[in-house]
C-alpha cells in the first residue's frame, strides 16, 4: 500500500435508523478503501440490509452520513453512478431475456458500448448460453449470475452484494463466488458484502464487521478476529458474538 | 474481445439514457407479452363497436340528431385520457410485480426521469389505441372524428393527456405509499373522475354540488368544448381550453408534489424495501 492514504470509496459515519422507539441501525461508522472487500455479518434482524439500503439511498437515515467517493447519495443521485447492487431478494423482469434486461440496465447506467460489455460479462460469468433465455426460465444459480452481471455492467467503483448466494446450493454458491472474485480482481472493484455464510465471508473478505442489534460489535481481519475471540473460524466468532452479551 | 480484464465499459450517464432505459424495458414487455398488445387494442375496439352501434341506433331513431356522434367522440377522447393515466401507473406496477423496484431505484435514476419514461411509452400506447378507435369509427360507423372536430382536436387531446398523466402520477404515488394492496387504484382512480368530467352529458345535468367539483376537473371543460363542436358549429373553445390547461397545470404541480412526498415518506419509513419482498 502506498504511504499516501487514498480517500475511502465508501465512508459511513454515525449511521442510525429508528422507526419510532425501535432502533434498527445504531451509530454505525466504517469505511471501505479502494480495492478492499468488506463483509458485514450478523444474525437475522441485525440491521445489515437496512445499512445497505441506506447506502443506496433507498432508506433515509435518522442520523449520520453516507459518502460514496465523497458524494452523498441521499442528496446527489449521481453518486449511485459508481455503485452496482444485487441482492437475493430482488429479481429482474421475468419475461425479458437476460440480454434484454442487461441492455435496459446498461442504458440506466449510461454504458455506451453495451453490446460488447454484455457479451464480455456473460462470457466471463459463463452464462453466454443463457443470454437469450427469458429470465423466468433460469435456475436460482443462473439467475444469481444474471443479477451479478447486471451489477457489474458499469464496472462500478463500489459493488454492494446483499446475501448474493443465499438461495444457492453449496456448489452453485461456490461457482458464483469464484466468478465474482475473478471479475472483482480483474476490474479492481471495491466490495461490501452481507452474508450469513461464514465460508463466503472468510473466502472473499479482507475485513469483517459484525453487527448485532444494529451496532458494530466487532471488526477486523479474520486473523484479528480469531485472535480476539480465541476462535479458529468466523463461525465460532459469529456464535460467540451472537450468543454472549458479555464478550462485547 | 473478452479475455484478461475484458471489455471496459464506456460509461457516460445521462438523463435521456435513463429515460430511454425505462422506455426500452416497457417496449420489451410489449414485445414479449401478447396480452399487453391485446389489452391496448382489445378495449378500444370493443368500446367503439358497442358505442358505434348505439350511435347508429340513435341516428336511426332521430336522423337529425348528432348525439350519437357526440357519444362516439366522447368515448374516443375519454379512452385517450384513461390510457394516458394507466400507462404511467401500470408502468410502475410492472416493476412492482416483477420485484424490480429496488433494482431500478438503486440506480442513479431520478423520479422525473422514471415518470418521463412511462409517459413517453404511454404516448405510443395511447396513439395506437386512438388510431384504431378513430379508424373503426370512420370505416364502420361513418364518423370521421378528426374531420368533425378539426384543428381544435389537437389542444383538446393535449389537455386530456396532461390530465391523464397527472392522475397517473398521483395514482403511482398512492401505490408507492400504500403498497401492492392499493394496485386497484391504477384502474379505479381514473374512473372516479368520469362522473365529473361530463364525458357523455353536459355539465348542466349534474346536481349543483357535482357541478362545483366538475369545474375543477380539466376534462369537463374539454368535453364541454368538444361537445359544442360536435353538436353544432362552434369553433375553437378558447375559454374552455384556457380553463382546462390552467387546471391541468395545477394537477401536474399537485401530482409532482404528491409523488415527491410519497417517495420521501417511503424512504423515511423504509417502505421501499417491501417492494423487494
Amino acid at each position: 500500500m502506498s504511504d499516501v492514504e487514498e480517500p475511502p470509496v465508501l465512508q459511513v459515519e454515525g449511521l442510525t435508523k429508528r422507526y419510532g422507539d425501535l432502533t434498527v441501525v445504531d451509530d454505525v461508522t466504517f469505511s471501505v478503501r479502494a480495492g478492499e472487500t468488506v463483509g458485514i455479518l450478523g444474525p437475522n434482524g441485525a440491521g445489515k440490509t437496512t445499512t445497505i439500503h441506506m447506502i443506496l439511498g433507498l432508506v433515509t437515515p435518522t442520523a449520520g452520513t453516507v459518502r460514496i467517493l465523497g458524494r452523498d447519495p441521499h442528496h446527489d443521485r449521481g453518486a449511485l453512478e459508481q455503485v452496482g447492487f444485487t441482492a437475493t431478494y430482488v429479481s429482474l423482469p421475468q419475461t425479458l431475456t437476460v440480454r434484454e434486461n442487461l441492455r435496459v440496465f446498461a442504458r440506466m447506467y449510461g454504458v455506451r458500448n453495451a453490446e460488447d460489455r454484455i457479451a464480455d460479462l456473460v462470457e466471463r460469468l459463463k452464462i453466454t448460453h443463457l443470454a437469450d433465455r427469458p429470465t423466468r426460465h433460469l435456475s436460482s444459480g443462473q439467475a444469481t449470475m444474471a443479477h451479478v452481471a447486471k451489477s457489474l455492467l458499469a464496472s462500478p467503483r463500489l459493488l454492494l452484494l446483499d446475501e448474493p448466494t443465499a438461495s444457492l446450493d453449496p456448489d452453485a454458491a461456490d461457482r458464483a463466488r469464484q466468478q465474482i472474485k475473478r471479475i472483482v480482481a480483474e476490474e479492481g472493484l471495491t466490495q461490501l458484502i452481507t452474508s450469513h455464510n461464514m465460508k463466503e465471508v472468510e473466502e472473499m473478505c479482507d475485513r469483517t464487521l459484525f453487527i448485532r442489534d444494529g451496532r458494530i460489535v466487532a471488526q477486523g481481519t479474520p486473523a484479528e478476529l480469531y485472535a480476539r475471540f480465541g476462535a479458529s473460524g468466523l463461525e465460532e466468532v459469529f456464535l460467540t458474538i451472537a450468543r454472549n452479551e458479555e464478550v462485547i | 474481445m473478452a479475455g484478461g480484464a475484458g471489455v471496459r465499459p464506456d460509461v457516460r450517464p445521462s438523463s435521456w439514457g435513463r429515460i430511454s432505459a425505462v422506455m426500452l424495458r416497457q417496449m420489451y414487455l410489449y414485445k414479449r407479452t401478447l396480452h399487453r398488445w391485446l389489452e391496448a387494442v382489445y378495449w378500444p375496439v370493443l368500446d367503439i363497436t358497442l358505442w358505434g352501434l348505439l350511435s347508429t341506433y340513435i341516428a336511426d331513431t332521430d336522423p337529425s340528431s348528432r348525439i350519437g356522434f357526440g357519444l362516439l367522440g366522447a368515448l374516443i377522447s375519454w379512452d385517450i385520457l384513461f390510457r394516458a393515466q394507466q400507462s404511467v401507473s401500470v408502468g410502475f406496477l410492472e416493476d412492482m410485480w416483477s420485484r424490480n423496484v429496488l433494482n431500478v431505484w438503486s440506480t442513479p435514476i431520478r423520479a422525473w426521469e422514471y415518470v418521463g419514461g412511462t409517459v413517453l411509452v404511454g404516448i405510443v400506447r395511447v396513439t395506437l389505441g386512438a388510431v384504431i378507435a378513430i379508424a373503426i369509427a370512420g370505416f364502420a360507423f361513418g364518423f370521421n372524428f378528426v374531420v368533425e372536430v378539426g384543428l381544435p382536436l389537437i389542444p383538446c387531446l393535449l389537455a386530456l393527456l396532461l390530465m391523464g398523466w397527472a392522475v397517473g402520477v398521483a395514482t403511482t404515488a398512492a401505490i408507492l405509499r400504500l403498497g401492492q394492496g392499493a394496485e386497484e387504484l391504477a384502474w379505479a382512480l381514473g374512473f372516479l373522475f368520469q362522473p365529473f368530467s361530463a364525458v357523455f352529458y353536459p355539465v348542466d345535468v349534474l346536481p349543483s354540488w357535482m357541478r362545483g367539483i366538475a369545474f375543477f376537473v380539466p376534462a369537463s371543460h374539454v368535453f364541454e368544448g368538444m361537445r359544442a363542436i360536435l353538436l353544432g358549429d362552434a369553433g375553437l373553445p378558447v375559454r374552455e381550453l384556457a380553463w382546462a390547461f390552467a387546471i391541468d397545470l395545477l394537477y401536474i404541480a399537485g401530482a409532482a408534489w404528491v409523488f415527491s412526498w410519497s417517495l420521501r415518506q417511503v424512504r423515511e419509513r423504509g417502505l421501499l424495501s417491501r417492494f423487494g419482498e
